[in-house]
């Protein structure tokens, strides 16, 4: 193929990871610059996510799109559930202190993993897309529903932006970020706040993967990529930084697609992770990070 | 002598004992034990003594681990050379991320750590020409053998893996009685203040990586040597987190934590695998447990409650 | 067990009660230490014959070793309600090795040391082969692997490591090759995974292929970590005939989508690809029409033929697959067909060498290692349901036909079995000339 559409095509594709990626690293981003623990088990809520997605458009008959959509309103409640019951009955036993979450974090992705593993079993499962079309380009074909990925999670990202912004709860979570101690003198329940966020983090982990799971299937393994992903962007975005979070996104995403267009696949996997590594070399703070990590 | 230091003369003499009176079968897994705590003491010292957490302590494992690996299969180096190159190139691995990763700090450095090995695991692929990527390759038998004893026969093994761990394990209680340990447990507690101190911080870190990186070559060699097969899995993340889970659960910044760590991790596994397949559940809520009910690891707590004295 | 078989156990009883007091003891206690065993007939060793299988429960393996565990039960049933092995009935162990290389080697060593197997088998991943494979040497365990992989053939393993019971890699490879460049074209795109198992693709097609007048004009090697593909498609040259795709993981059917997305309704090369692409997918999902008139490498052909042998109809229904290569209690739960059948074939393999090495136990391993080596051709029938086979004992590798099979309807059928002899190549290694 020339160039010209090549190009095209690794900006298309880059474009859709990281439009999914974006929403997955600002759930971590969240609960990082909020909280400030690591949840290592963000990628197994990713994949609970897409599990819970099968399940659900698999008992919902008639049009894709039906179950879809149940799928979008169910899938992510019941992850956040389940990651409110872990806050409650695991991290704050804890009292958030950074290296006992991993360690719990890395327990709790065991268990979610095993747990998928024996109910929903080891297959890689596929679910319908809810519109089915392809745009024809000269050169090449392309999923229509890609394309639709791409603006569903830059509206789900807007509305995340406007509840942190424009609302109370955005603000008590603003103001737990910036200091717990003073936010619980002005009397918001920071308790509360961080299993909220702890929830929420996990939601818009689940959020990513209902929108991916059209395109890659629902398996019990998938949460280690996104984990890893989400982690490097959250780094690079610089700590805390939700704008910096979306932008690293962007950048991780489309640079992922588009190295690969120059060097031989495993290659550019290789310069791609020690590029990332060499922007926290010499930026550790991250790109766009304003504290020092 | 101190009773630390006779505390650990005893585990060793202990060990050394059980090559005559295990059973078949947790004879041949102790040795295994032996060489994976190795390099869990390896990860203690830069996690447990100098605080600084690394997910990248897989590379230099695999460092060592392909070092001997290669040199059996294409220079026709046969064991103590191997396990020799194993140490170096875990230390010059270790050396060389250090420089570069040690100008971040925390999480940060996670990552980079992180990045630098999923690098050195993809580059394993990308030469799958020699390295034979994913599938690994077998050393011959002739390679694994030292002073004319062959590292396949049980005892031998055993002795093997014993002296690298013995020596490992001694390493790190001198370096947790030495002043560089001091300096780097005032790291730990205190980065900033130790700087003001007038102590160069970054040297004794990187000092703490390389040594950190010349274990884990070691035991990466060993294992290697002992166990005649080299493959990436040995080189990917997940031999990152494990060395993490074995020196949480002995007990980080102890000198015995990481052996006690690893095998009870061994046999958790090994005993729930036999009367249920869901076996990770099992691992996930003992790692729940212990970090609720004994956050600093069984020996940091048992340092905390009862022996003081604990190094 | 059956029912039946209890009037045997009594008779087994009084038999061992009838000697001496010392032997009745100890008939006594290995029942007793087998709960749930009814023994045949012979009370000198009546315990059952431990075979330990080590099966992907867990990690990325855990699809195949689902199947593997099944057809491995539905074996040992079946053995056992023929009378066994030697008179002794069998007994599955079975071990997860996580499809770890280093958890393999454990089990290996439990199954040897721990539960004292007679030998091992099963595993199916080549990483895993390779790393246990040392210590069954060492431990002087047969050990039996059904991993299509060329490491046993190549001579890299040991005397104790054999593969009777599937075809290696650059057998199935090198007797794709003459079909595909008479039939599909002679200019190829190779598609695989850029790790070992793709590098024998790579390796053994593009020598085959050459060797057939043809040529490989572009190698497309895809990271392991990859989840998503559309991005290496363009790389496929425009003067394409054919492409040659061979994926695993859990991304596969990913990868089968994205390239149906990517050709669309516009002009596309042939496409041929072998079926571990799509093992345990079905062919009818969504996304997957473009696969009409596609063809694939099998194993052992999914879908019943029409006028399949009695023996393929006796195997299919014997592991519970309906004529469709799907679960018979679930029809969404497709096997990997082309592949378990392995599991089968070797513990009839087993069975028959300890048969023909009078095997009564441990002692007895070199003298089943031996028995198998002198095995040659194994004729097609319910112990060899894919087929005819030829053994050859100095490179413990198994030789078999191989089909190629064309997507029509959503389904597939067989439109080519290519001959055991195209298949073959010249030996690499003479496991026999080793000591045991």
């Amino acid at each position: 193929m020339d160039f010209g559409p090549y190009l095209l095509l690794a900006s298309l594709e880059g474009a859709v990871g990281a439009a999914v990626l974006a929403l997955t690293a600002l759930g971590l981003s969240l609960v990082f610059g909020v909280m400030r623990i690591v949840n290592v088990a963000h990628g197994e809520f990713y994949m609970l996510g897409a599990v819970i997605a099968w399940w659900v458009t698999s008992m919902v008959g008639g049009h894709p799109a039906l179950g879809f959509v149940a799928a979008m309103v169910v899938s992510p409640l019941i992850v956040g559930i389940a990651a409110a019951a872990a806050e409650r009955l695991v991290l704050r036993r804890l009292d958030y202190d950074p290296e006992a979450t991993i360690v719990a974090t890395i327990g709790l992705l065991y268990v979610i993993q095993q747990l998928a593993l024996s109910t929903y079993g080891a297959d890689a499962r596929p679910v319908a897309a809810p519109i089915d079309f392809r745009v024809q380009f000269p050169w090449f074909g392309y999923s229509g529903y890609k394309l639709c990925v791409i603006g569903a999670s830059a509206v789900m990202m807007l509305a995340v932006w406007l509840v942190l912004t424009h609302t109370r709860v955005g603000l008590m979570m603003r103001a737990t970020q910036h200091d717990p101690e003073t936010a619980r003198a002005f009397a918001i329940p920071v308790d509360r706040v961080y299993a909220g966020v702890f929830a929420i983090g996990a939601m818009l982990a689940a959020l990513g993967a209902v929108l991916i799971v059209p395109i890659q299937q629902a398996h019990y393994l998938m949460g280690h990529d996104p984990l890893l992903l989400s982690f490097i962007v959250v780094i690079i975005g610089g700590l805390g930084s939700l704008r910096g979070t979306v932008l690293a996104a962007v950048i991780i995403g489309m640079s992922d697609g588009i190295i690969s267009v120059f060097f031989s696949p495993t290659l550019a996997k290789i310069l791609a992770t020690l590029l990332v590594a060499f922007v926290l070399v010499w930026r550790p703070a991250g790109l766009f990070g304003a504290r020092p990590a | 002598m101190s009773r630390a230091v006779g505390l650990h003369i005893a585990v060793l003499a202990g060990l050394a004992l059980a090559q005559f009176t295990l059973p078949e079968y947790h004879h041949g897994n102790l040795a295994r034990i032996m060489v994976l705590a190795a390099f869990a003491s390896a990860y203690n010292i830069t996690f447990g003594y100098a605080g600084m957490l690394s997910l990248g302590h897989a590379m230099f494992f695999g460092a060592g681990l392909y070092a001997a690996g290669l040199a059996a299969e294409f220079g026709g180096i046969a064991a103590p050379g191997g396990l020799v190159l194993g140490v170096i190139a875990g230390a010059l691995m270790a050396a060389v991320v250090g420089v570069l990763a040690l100008r971040t700090t925390g999480v940060s450095f996670m990552i980079v750590t992180l990045m630098f090995a999923q690098a050195a695991f993809l580059t394993v692929l990308y030469f799958g020409e020699w390295t034979r990527g994913d599938e690994g390759f077998v050393i011959a038998s002739d390679m694994r053998r030292v002073l004319g004893l062959d590292l396949a026969d049980p005892a031998t093994r055993y002795w093997a893996a014993f002296a690298v761990f013995g020596a490992v394990m001694l390493g790190s209680l001198a370096v947790a009685r030495s002043s560089f340990g001091r300096v780097l447990a005032a790291i730990r507690e205190n980065e900033e203040r130790t700087r003001m101190l007038g102590y160069d911080v970054f040297r004794a870190k990187l000092m703490a990586l390389a040594v950190s990186g010349a274990m884990a070559g070691a035991a990466g060699a060993a294992y290697a040597l002992l166990f005649g097969y080299v493959g990436a899995t040995f080189a990917s993340i997940q031999y990152s987190i494990l060395p993490l889970l074995w020196v949480l659960t002995g007990g980080a910044a102890t000198v015995l934590g990481p052996f006690l760590g690893t095998l009870l991790m061994f046999y958790l596994i090994d005993v729930s695998s036999s009367f249920t397949t869901a076996h990770m559940m099992i691992v996930g809520f003992a790692l729940i447990g212990l970090i609720l009910f004994f956050p600093k690891g069984i020996l940091g707590t048992l340092r905390e409650r009862v022996v003081p004295w604990l190094p | 067990m059956s029912s039946t078989t209890a009037p045997q156990a009594q008779k087994v009883r009084s038999a061992i009660t009838r000697r001496t007091a010392l032997k009745g003891l100890a008939g006594g206690a290995a029942l007793a230490a087998a709960p749930g065993f009814v023994p045949y007939i012979q009370a000198q060793s009546s315990a059952p014959l431990k075979l330990g299988f080590q099966v992907h429960r867990t990690g990325i393996g855990a699809a195949y070793g689902r199947w593997y565990d099944r057809v491995t039960t539905a074996a040992a049933a079946l053995i056992n309600e023929e009378g066994g092995i030697n008179g002794r009935m069998i007994e599955i162990v079975t071990e997860d090795d996580g499809t770890d290389p280093k958890r393999g080697a454990e089990v290996v060593e439990k199954l040897a040391s721990q539960h004292g197997c007679d030998l091992a088998f099963g595993t199916l991943f080549s990483h895993v082969v390779m790393g246990s494979s040392p210590r069954a040497g060492e431990l002087k365990l047969p050990y039996f692997v059904v991993s299509e992989g060329h490491h046993v053939a190549s001579g890299k393993l040991n005397r104790y490591t054999l593969q009777p019971g599937i075809t290696d890699v650059k057998s199935q490879v090198r007797a794709m090759a003459p079909w595909v460049s008479q039939n599909l074209g002679k200019k190829v795109t190779m598609i695989f995974p850029d790790y070992a198992f793709g590098h024998d693709h790579r390796d053994f097609f593009s020598e085959a292929i050459a060797a057939q007048g043809g040529e490989v004009i572009e190698k497309i090697a895809i990271p392991p970590t990859e989840s998503s593909f559309t991005r290496y498609f363009p790389r496929i040259p425009r003067d394409t005939e054919v492409i040659y795709h061979v994926m695993v993981g859990p991304g596969v059917l990913t990868f089968v989508k994205e390239l149906g997305e990517f050709y669309g309704s516009g002009a596309r090369p042939q496409i041929f690809g072998f079926i571990d692409s799509l093992e345990a997918v079905d062919i009818a999902t969504p996304g997957l029409e473009f696969l009409e008139g596609t063809y694939f490498w099998e194993g052992m052909p999914r879908y019943a033929p029409a006028d399949a042998p009695e023996y393929e109809t006796f195997y299919r229904e014997r592991v519970g697959v309906d004529a469709n290569g799907a679960s018979v209690s679930d029809s969404k739960d497709i096997s990997t067909y082309a592949h378990m059948f392995g599991c089968w074939e070797t513990l009839h393999v087993i069975k028959a060498g300890m048969e023909a090495a009078g095997y009564q136990g441990p002692d007895d391993r070199v003298k089943l290692i031996e028995a198998v080596e002198a095995m040659t051709t194994m004729p097609a029938g319910r112990a060899h349901p894919q087929g005819d086979k030829v053994f050859n004992g100095k490179t413990h590798q198994v030789f078999g036909h191989q089909y190629i099979s064309q997507v029509a309807d959503a389904k597939l059928s067989v439109v080519h079995t290519a001959s055991i002899e195209d298949g073959m190549y010249p030996d690499e290694t003479d496991y026999t000339a080793q000591p045991f």
